[in-house]
């Protein structure tokens, strides 16, 4: 052999880390090579904001306090529902690997098991936080206007974060679980689509009536959306922003070693 | 250490799989810059098998040691000094061929600069410079099989699975991959490959061990396996079916098989020198002419069909 080769020793911890990091850059690449799903990832959350805005606008502005837009009150609730639907690419990532044999190439190297899982759940929270700038950008165009501070903008992206990854993981279980890509899509709306509509996204979950109204005022999408909301537009934050950061952490708690296992599992 | 030191070793390997039993006691040793051949129809064993003294499937019962250390307990150690090329190509198709020899260099705990020079010599050696920096999409079979395996050499791992490494490739791209696999031989790399080609493993492996059904049914050298099966047949065909008939007369009982349509017969020989000549003075004698003769070696085919008894249902079929 004319290289030499060197190799580096690594502590366990930092082990982890470094191959994570190889593999954030790698499903990045993916993301950016992956020109039709990146197109997806620009138009989809405009979309979403001009029609709803368009089409619900009039009707439900009427419900809303005095003085509050519908523009201002749904942009909220369409960067979380977008975040949600998001997640799909995670699981449909993970799925893909999967099925191709490059998971077991992976296994058969001394690297970290968790890198894998690691590298597409971080990679697609730079995807989600580019949707959601646009998602912002968008809607300061068509009229959005936020009186929030520095601070409380802060405190915007970091529950944002927070979710994103949460329901990455979960996103994660769903790619695991699948016997296959098809199969993940459908998996991902039926989880993603309830969740995300029978909530305070669209419309005040007042309005709502019997055990529709019992669920959306209790889930946890809602309590993060309202939390967003809250800080958006200065209203009081209640009891959402500390059970929306608590329902994020605990979700994690449960999907990260669930995901690690099942992949860990079915991989083998 | 002795030379001849075992670096794969496989006793009593059991797996299955719900109730269905795939490995059925399985021994097997692979000394240290040698290869051996695994060879056996679809669905003997063979890829899990690989899967487990690769790490990648746990087995029910028996033991695995790579290079000393022992599968089930070691497996992270067991991980750096193996190579794996299965038999679908582990590549990554959204990165380059030189991205995906660096990644897997580094996830092998290659520095960048020792992945990045590696890779650059993997490429020239493979003859992929010219697409090193295209996606792995746009890849022909046979160049994902080369970067599959180049792949699996980024931190030269003394040991190499090669599962199937030429399944589906067109004869041409398989001679090439031969030739890398021969390379990789000369430079003392121990190898454990899986085939269903009886020619594949004749050609490279030092030794060969046939299973079928999850079982070792033989193994030893090709010319081993062959001489089991059985001696060399010489076959006369006649022109006049005078002389035919006065051959089958005069060689009698040494006579095995005969075809009165095409006027030939066979015969078991047991030395090919001696006995070619004997038969031959023997016909010249009598003054029989013979059209044509050859002498049949047994080929590994033979050896395989014999040995999983497929051959029986073909001579069936052929009835």
């Amino acid at each position: 052999m004319a290289v030499q080769l060197e190799f580096q020793r690594r502590s366990k911890l930092l082990s982890t880390i470094t191959d994570s990091l190889i593999m954030v850059k790698r499903s990045s690449t993916h993301i950016l090579r992956n020109t039709d799903q990146l197109l997806g990832t620009f138009f989809q959350p405009i979309m979403f904001l001009v029609l709803f805005a368009a089409v619900f606008g009039k009707s439900i502005e009427a419900t809303l306090p005095p003085g509050v837009s519908y523009l201002n009150f749904l942009l909220a609730g369409i960067i979380v529902q977008t975040v949600a639907f998001g997640s799909t690419t995670t699981a449909i990532a993970v799925s893909n690997d999967l099925q191709k044999g490059i998971v077991d190439r992976f296994r058969s190297l001394p690297m970290s098991n968790l890198a894998v899982l690691n590298g597409h759940v971080i990679s697609d929270l730079f995807r989600n936080g580019i949707s959601t700038i646009i998602m912002i950008l968008a809607g300061l165009i068509l009229g959005f206007r936020s009186h929030a501070s520095v601070l409380d903008w802060l405190a915007i992206v970091g529950l944002i974060l927070l979710f994103t990854l949460a329901f990455s993981w979960l996103a994660a279980i769903v790619g695991v679980v699948a016997k296959s890509v098809e199969a993940v899509q459908w998996l991902s709306f039926i989880i993603v689509f309830p969740l995300t509509f029978a909530s305070s996204a669209f419309v005040k979950a007042d309005l709502l009536s019997g055990p529709l109204k019992v669920f959306a005022e209790n889930q946890p999408i809602t309590h993060i959306i309202e939390a967003i909301r809250a800080l958006m537009l200065g209203t009081p934050l209640g009891d959402h922003g500390w059970l929306a950061v608590i329902w994020c952490l605990a979700t994690m708690a449960v999907t990260i070693p669930l995901a690690t296992r099942l992949f860990a599992r079915k991989s083998s | 250490m002795a030379t001849n030191e075992n670096v794969i070793t496989a006793r009593g390997l059991r797996k299955s799989y719900g109730k269905i039993e795939v490995l059925k006691g399985i021994d097997l040793t692979v000394q240290k810059g040698t290869m051996l051949a695994l060879l056996g129809p679809n669905g003997a064993g063979k890829t899990t098998t690989v899967r487990i003294l690769s790490t990648l499937l746990k087995h029910d019962d028996g033991e695995v040691l790579i290079n000393g250390y022992d599968v089930s307990r070691d497996a992270d150690k067991v991980r750096s000094v193996i190579g794996l090329t299965g038999q679908s190509a582990a590549v990554d198709e959204l990165l380059t061929g030189r991205e995906n020899l660096v990644m897997m260099g580094r996830l092998y705990r290659l520095t960048a600069r020792s992945a990045k020079a590696r890779a650059d010599e993997l490429l020239a050696e493979f003859d992929l410079v010219d697409a090193a920096d295209r996606t792995v999409k746009t890849y022909s079979g046979g160049m994902r099989r080369r970067l599959d395996l180049a792949v699996s050499l980024i931190a030269s791992p003394p040991i190499i699975f090669l599962d199937e490494p030429t399944t589906g490739l067109d004869p041409r791209s398989r001679i090439a991959m031969w030739d890398i696999i021969k390379k990789l031989m000369s430079a003392g790399t121990t190898i454990l490959l899986t085939t269903q080609y009886l020619e594949e493993a004749d050609q490279l492996a030092d030794r060969i061990v046939v299973i079928d059904g999850g079982k070792v049914i033989a193994e030893g050298t090709a010319t081993e396996l062959k001489a089991k099966v059985g001696k060399d047949r010489l076959e006369l065909v006649f022109k006049k079916t005078s002389d035919y008939k006065a051959a089958v007369k005069h060689l009698g009982g040494e006579v095995v098989d005969t075809n009165d349509k095409e006027q030939s017969l066979a015969l078991i020989i047991n030395d090919t020198n001696k006995d070619v000549r004997r038969v031959l003075d023997t016909i010249a004698s009598k003054n029989i002419s013979v059209e044509s003769m050859a002498v049949h070696k047994p080929t590994l085919d033979d050896v395989f069909l014999s040995l999983t008894g497929k051959q029986k249902q073909t001579t069936e079929e052929e009835a």
